[in-house]
């Protein structure tokens, strides 16, 4: 799907055999069309973020992995064997929720004992587990409690231990931050993905939050209207955006329109030099940060300049935001926080910056 | 923030409804189980000769043990026919939820009278079951111990509380977040044990609410023995009902009226206290 990856990036990275294989899979709810035929590979041990904005289908895609939902056609495989067909109970997948449904009625130890309790596991053996699951998130002081009594944060943590303490091969976690207020919520970020690296599950995320997704995640899978729109590496994904979609909605960016003819492209007053690909109508992203004053700009890289005119200069601490006027275009310049700036100035880009991507 | 005639106005209509038509009524029929009947009239003598007799007098204590087996069984049968339903329609009705809610809920608007009646034309000797088991040749002759018995009260009370039973139940079951049930399939539970793990006790407190209206309801009753119980079925509402009316012995009735309101009171209020233990958050 990416312009820019040669090789399919649905598939898992890795040369082992993919975890998890979403093959073809397609859902509808009466007329309502909420997946479509979309394919997705998870290798074992990642850490992959369904990224997309309410409605775009990943809360479904989550569910049909599950097993809370079947799929309208399509298969779900996990190492070998067919998923789709099998109750939610038998498949080696575990889920925390995003009001993380711990049981009201019974104790913190019972909970996260549960899924051990129903598979008749020894005595002896339960205490252990649940001893080493609230240990690694750092709850072993409250197995007596009940749920209604934690907090947020600390009920989080119980809904992990009691997905974990089954060893799932794959942990599929719904929303599990959005309760959080901001500061917890970059602490538990960050727990997690320690979480996830040290017991090496795969984790699949679903957010809405491109944040998060950027700091967690191996890779995220990008999410529109029931379809993938890129799914790449966090780094790929921001410097190699496929879609403008992408490039709009995970930062910030500059959609540069115009037209390629040989090795140039002219959008407006701006022109690109070299670019690749065919003669045409053409669509550009240009980070605001990839712009740069032109007095800032290392003399010996092929680069190129424009002349706008500063309309707002938004200060951001480290950096502040320009607003700038190319001709009649408007652009967004990211640059160090400096003196206030009015008038006209030269700007300029390297080549390699502005991705060409599919409108 | 409300001036105190307000707050007098609005508290006084309802103290006054309980106070004349609650209160006032326990406390003389508490008086009347302390008083007496001589040569057929009520004499305002204190004495605690009706309760002796309502302990010695084996009729009374024989009578309200039946009175309690009822009100078992028809609890027993109105909880097995009651949970059941509220939980396919919570669960697994899908869209016809409401419709057959409403039918559940219909009967509710029949008067108790009409539907005891219907039930003396279905289980008489010449009534609809017995006209159809001889039409099957399962019978040759009417069945007669289907009417005038313990077993048509049963059926009867059964018929009648069952809705009361459904209702909270269903009530219960509804405030189920329906995560917790998925919350348990995922952690390994089929279908049985997310039943007996999550769902039942979670709706305990509806059980038990369905299960005292079913007792206390049934315990009370006087109409269904009176329509299809017929002497083996005396219940103990009908002695306070022919004590208080054609017998006339107003202290005795009021005695035995006092103890099945305690005993009433009790079982509410041990229930009460039983769904508070179950309830959560």
């Amino acid at each position: 799907m990416s312009v820019a990856g040669a090789i399919s990036p649905q598939k898992a990275p890795g040369s082992s055999a993919p975890l998890l294989e979403i093959h073809d899979i397609a859902k509808r709810f009466g007329q309502t069309e909420v997946l479509r035929n979309i394919s997705l590979q998870i290798a074992s041990g990642e850490f992959l973020t369904l990224l997309g904005e309410s409605g775009s289908g990943k809360t479904t895609l989550l569910r049909l992995i599950a097993g809370f939902e079947q799929p309208t056609s399509g298969q779900i495989w996990m190492s070998s064997e067919r998923l789709d067909t099998l109750p939610p109970y038998k498949r080696r997948v575990n889920t925390v929720f995003q009001n993380y449904a711990l049981f009201p009625h019974l104790s913190v130890r019972e909970n996260v004992a549960y899924g051990l309790r129903v598979k008749a596991t020894p005595k002896h053996e339960i205490a252990v587990r649940v001893e080493d699951a609230l240990g690694m998130v750092k709850m072993k002081d409250f197995v007596e409690a009940r749920p209604a009594t934690l907090s947020g944060g600390q009920q989080q943590r119980i809904a992990l231990a009691r997905a974990l303490i089954n060893r799932p091969k794959l942990l599929l976690l719904d929303e599990p931050l959005s309760a959080l207020d901001a500061n917890l919520r970059k602490k538990m970020q960050s727990e997690l993905k320690t979480l996830q690296r040290e017991i090496g599950i795969a984790f699949l995320f679903v957010t809405h939050d491109q944040d998060e997704a950027m700091a967690l995640s191996d890779r995220i899978a990008l999410l529109r209207n029931g379809a993938f729109e890129q799914v790449d590496s966090p780094r790929e994904i921001y410097s190699h955006p496929a879609t403008a979609y992408a490039a709009q909605f995970i930062g910030q960016t500059n959609l540069l329109r115009g037209e390629v003819r040989g090795d140039y492209a002219s959008c407006g007053a701006i022109r690109i030099c070299p670019v690749r690909g065919p003669d045409g109508p053409a669509t550009f992203s240009l980070r605001p940060e990839a712009i740069k004053g032109a007095l800032d700009a290392t003399i010996g890289t092929p680069y190129m300049t424009f002349k706008a005119t500063i309309r707002q200069q938004i200060y951001a601490g480290a950096t502040e935001l320009l607003e700038v006027d190319c001709a009649g275009q408007l652009l967004r310049v990211r640059v160090p926080a400096g003196e206030p700036l009015h008038g006209e100035h030269a700007f300029v880009f390297s080549p390699r910056d502005a991705v060409r991507i599919r409108d | 923030m409300y001036s105190r005639t307000y707050k007098t106005l609005v508290a006084v209509p309802p103290l006054l409804w309980v106070g004349v038509f609650l209160l006032l009524p326990y406390a003389l029929m508490f008086a009347h189980g302390f008083w007496l009947v001589r040569d057929g009239f009520l004499v305002h003598q204190w004495n605690v000769q009706n309760y002796r007799a309502l302990f010695t007098n084996p009729l009374y204590l024989q009578v309200f043990l039946r009175t309690a087996r009822i009100a078992a069984s028809v609890t027993l049968c109105s909880l097995l026919l009651g949970y059941p339903l509220a939980y396919y329609l919570s669960f697994h009705a899908g869209p016809r939820k409401e419709f057959l809610y409403q039918l559940v809920i219909i009967p509710l608007w029949v008067s108790y009278l009409v539907r005891g009646y219907a039930w003396k034309t279905i289980l008489g000797s010449d009534g609809v079951l017995n006209g159809f088991l001889q039409y099957l040749h399962i019978t040759r002759e009417p069945v007669s111990f289907f009417l005038y018995s313990p077993f048509a009260v049963i059926l009867v009370l059964t018929h009648i509380y069952t809705p009361f039973v459904f209702l909270p139940i269903y009530a219960a079951l509804e405030h189920i977040p329906r995560p917790l049930v998925e919350a348990s399939q995922d952690l390994g539970a089929n279908r049985s044990a997310t039943f007996l793990r999550v769902i039942l006790p979670l709706s305990i407190p509806g059980l038990l609410a369905g299960a005292a209206f079913a007792f206390v309801l049934s315990l009370g009753d006087f109409l269904a023995p009176l329509l299809v119980g017929g002497p083996s079925a005396t219940m103990i509402a009908n002695i306070v009902q022919s004590l208080f009316g054609a017998a006339y012995d107003w202290p005795l009735g009021a005695a035995i009226s006092v103890c099945i309101l305690l005993i009433t009171i009790s079982l509410l209020f041990a229930t009460e206290r039983l769904e508070k233990r179950w309830s959560f958050k």
